[in-house]
C-alpha cells in the first residue's frame, strides 16, 4: 500500500521582550535558579497578572508578517492543568479569541519549487518552569526563572507531506521570527521550540490517520529524524495489523527513537475559561498601523529583490536570505567589494559558508568581516590577485593575519601582469621542456596544462592565468 | 445533562479535590442542577449578542516592558516547605 504522510507543527516561540508577559521579573537567559521568578510567576494568592504591551507588539508584528487577520478583541484563557513547573495550576493562554487568526507562509522545496502552508494560529501564552528530575534525593528541582516568559505559539494546519517539508517549514517560521526580531531562536536554550503532530493514511484517502504528537525535537535534523522514525513506526504498526493510539512521544537524540510520554485519558481535558484576572485584549487600527510600519522587509521580498537588482540565481538568493545576519553581511560586503554582487555571492555561499561550518562559527562570529571578504573581492576584481591566490589571503583573514591589502603586500602576493616578465618565464619553460612541445605540436593538445602549470609554479601562482594562456599559445604555435 | 457518580469522581480528580464516596451522591445532584441552570442559559436566543469575556466594560492596559521585580528568592523560599541549591523540591514526577 501507498502511505501519505501528514504533519502538522505547533511551534513556540520565545517573545524577545525584556520582562515576563504578566509580571516585571526579567526573563534573561541563565540566571541562578529563581533569581528571577516573582510573587506573580509563583502564583502567590493576591497577585495580579498585567499585560506586556511589548509581548503584544511582538505578536501583530508576527500576525502581519504572514498575512493574517489580527484580532480586534482577543481573550485570555486559563489551561487548567497540574505540573509542579506551573505552580497557579493553570497556564494563562488563548483559546477560543488568539490574536493572530489565519495566514500562511510560502516554503521552498528542494525541487526549487514553492508551496504554501497554512497558519491557523497564533496566540500568547506564558511559559512554565522547569524541572530538574536528578539528584535531589528522590524529589524533584523546580527552577521558576522560565515561568511567565511569553510565548507565541504558531500553530500550522496539517499541511506538510513530508518531514523535508515541515522542517522547510519550521525554517522558514524561524528565519521570519528572526527577521522580526520578535525571537532570538535559539534552539539549544529552548527559545524556539517545535512540536510535531504526525499521521499517515493510504494515498487517496481523505479522512486522517491517528495521529501522534513528538516532543523534544530542539534541532531541525532532529525534527526531521523524529518525524521519519515515527512514520515508520505508524506504518509499520498499520500494516502489521495494529492501530495507532493517539498520544505524545518523546524523541531520543541519543537512542534516535521516540518513545511514548503518557497516555492519560484525561491528559487533554485542560477545561479552559475565560481568565477572570485579565480584561480582553483589544488592538485598534492606529496600532497595527504603527506596528505595520516597523515591519522590516522580510525574507521573500529581500530574495526577490537580490534576484533583481544584483542578478543572482534563485538558489543563490535563497542562500544568502536564509537570515537577516547573512543576507546584511552579503550587502555589505558587496559595497566594500565595490559592487561585485555576484563574485560576492560565489565567496558568501562557497568559501567564507565552508569555513563557518567547518569551525562551527555562526555568520555574526565570522572572523572575516564583510568589509574585509568586500575588500579581498575588490582585490580580485582588479585583478591584483588571481581567485586561486585569494583562497590564500581569505585563509589567512581567516588566520586573524590582517586585511587582505595588508597580507597581499605582506606575502608578496601580488599577480604579475607585465606580459614581459611573463613571456620570459613562457620563453625558459618552452626552451627547458623540448619533448613536451614536440609532443604539443604533433597534436597532442592535451599537454597544455602543463606548460600552464609549470610557468604558475615558477610564478608561485602569481602570473596572471588569461595572460599566461594567451602568451603560451602564441609561443608554442610559433 | 445529569452527572452521575463516575463523572463527579473524574472531575474530582482533575481539579485534585478528595470528595468523601458518602457525599458523592448529594454532588452529583448540585453539580447537576447548575448544568440544568446553563441549559435554560444555552436556549435563550443570542444571535446579536457579543459573547461576553469579563463583566466589566474595560479593556486591559498594557504594561510597559521594564523589569521592575528585584530577586526576592530567599524571602519567598522562607515559606516553601523544601528548597536546595536555589531550587523548591517537591515530590518525584516523571513524565
Amino acid at each position: 500500500m501507498q502511505w501519505e504522510t501528514v504533519i502538522g507543527l505547533e511551534i513556540h516561540a520565545q517573545l524577545a521582550t525584556k520582562s515576563k508577559i504578566f509580571s516585571g521579573a526579567s526573563t534573561a537567559y541563565g540566571a541562578e535558579p529563581n533569581t528571577q521568578a516573582c510573587a506573580v510567576d509563583l502564583g502567590l494568592p493576591g497577585v495580579l497578572p498585567v499585560l506586556n504591551g511589548e509581548a503584544v507588539r511582538m505578536a501583530v508584528k508576527f500576525g502581519l508578517a504572514i498575512g493574517a487577520e489580527i484580532a480586534p478583541r482577543s481573550v485570555f484563557a486559563r489551561k487548567n492543568y497540574f505540573y509542579p513547573d506551573l505552580p497557579k495550576g493553570y497556564q494563562i493562554s488563548q483559546y477560543e479569541l488568539p490574536v493572530v487568526g489565519r495566514g500562511h507562509v510560502d516554503i521552498d522545496l528542494e525541487d526549487g519549487s514553492t508551496k504554501e502552508i497554512g497558519v491557523t494560529r497564533a496566540h500568547l501564552e506564558e511559559d512554565a518552569g522547569k524541572s530538574l528530575h536528578e539528584d535531589f534525593h528522590g524529589m524533584t528541582g523546580i527552577d521558576l526563572n522560565r515561568a511567565g516568559t511569553p510565548l507565541l505559539e504558531i500553530v500550522s494546519e496539517p499541511d506538510m507531506r513530508s518531514a523535508a517539508e515541515a522542517v522547510a517549514y519550521a525554517r522558514k517560521i524561524h528565519a521570519l521570527v528572526r527577521y522580526l526580531e520578535i525571537c532570538d531562536g535559539n534552539m539549544q536554550e529552548g527559545s524556539f521550540r517545535c512540536d510535531a503532530n504526525v499521521s499517515v493514511r493510504p494515498r487517496g484517502q481523505e479522512a486522517f490517520g491517528t495521529r501522534a504528537e513528538l516532543k523534544n525535537l530542539n534541532s531541525f535534523r532532529f525534527l526531521e529524524r523524529a518525524i521519519n522514525l515515527e512514520v515508520e513506526r505508524q506504518i509499520d504498526i498499520i500494516e502489521s495489523g495494529g492501530e495507532v493510539v493517539q498520544e505524545t512521544r518523546l524523541y531520543d537524540a541519543d537512542r534516535n527513537e521516540t518513545r511514548s510520554m503518557r497516555t492519560k485519558e484525561e491528559a487533554n481535558d485542560y477545561r479552559y475559561f475565560p481568565d477572570p484576572d485579565l480584561l480582553p485584549l483589544e488592538i485598534g487600527h492606529a496600532f497595527i498601523g504603527e506596528v505595520m510600519k516597523e515591519l522590516p522587509e522580510l525574507p521573500d521580498a529581500k530574495r526577490l529583490r537580490f534576484e533583481k537588482d544584483y542578478a543572482l540565481n534563485h538558489r543563490d538568493a535563497l542562500a544568502l536570505t536564509a537570515s537577516r545576519e547573512l543576507a546584511d553581511y552579503y550587502e555589505a560586503a558587496v559595497t566594500a567589494s565595490g559592487d561585485e554582487p555576484r563574485l560576492t555571492a560565489n565567496w558568501v555561499t562557497g568559501e567564507l559558508a565552508a569555513a563557518l561550518n567547518r569551525d562551527a562559527l555562526d555568520i555574526s562570529a565570522s572572523p572575516v568581516c564583510a568589509d574585509m571578504l568586500g575588500g579581498l573581492i575588490k582585490r580580485i576584481a582588479d585583478q591584483t590577485i588571481s581567485g586561486k591566490i585569494a583562497k590564500q589571503v581569505f585563509e589567512a583573514m581567516w588566520r586573524g593575519e590582517g586585511d587582505a591589502d595588508a597580507i597581499i603586500e605582506a606575502k608578496g602576493l601580488k599577480q604579475i601582469t607585465d606580459s614581459g616578465a611573463i613571456e620570459k618565464i613562457v620563453e625558459e619553460i618552452v626552451a627547458a621542456n623540448p619533448a613536451q612541445v614536440e609532443q604539443y605540436r604533433s597534436g597532442k593538445e592535451k599537454i597544455f596544462g602543463f606548460f600552464v602549470g609549470q610557468v604558475m609554479k615558477a610564478t608561485k601562482g602569481k602570473a596572471n592565468p588569461q595572460q599566461v594562456n594567451e602568451l603560451l599559445k602564441k609561443r608554442l604555435s610559433s | 445533562m445529569s452527572l452521575d457518580r463516575a463523572d463527579v469522581e473524574k472531575i474530582a480528580h482533575l481539579a485534585r479535590l478528595e470528595v468523601e464516596p458518602d457525599d458523592m451522591a448529594a454532588i452529583a445532584a448540585e453539580l447537576s442542577n447548575i448544568l440544568e441552570l446553563v441549559e435554560q442559559m444555552n436556549a435563550v436566543d443570542t444571535e446579536g449578542v457579543a459573547p461576553m469575556a469579563h463583566p466589566l466594560h474595560m479593556v486591559q492596559r498594557l504594561r510597559a516592558d521594564e523589569v521592575t521585580e528585584t530577586n526576592r528568592r530567599e524571602a519567598f523560599q522562607a515559606i516553601a516547605p523544601q528548597t536546595e541549591a536555589g531550587l523548591y523540591l517537591v515530590p518525584k514526577v516523571i513524565e
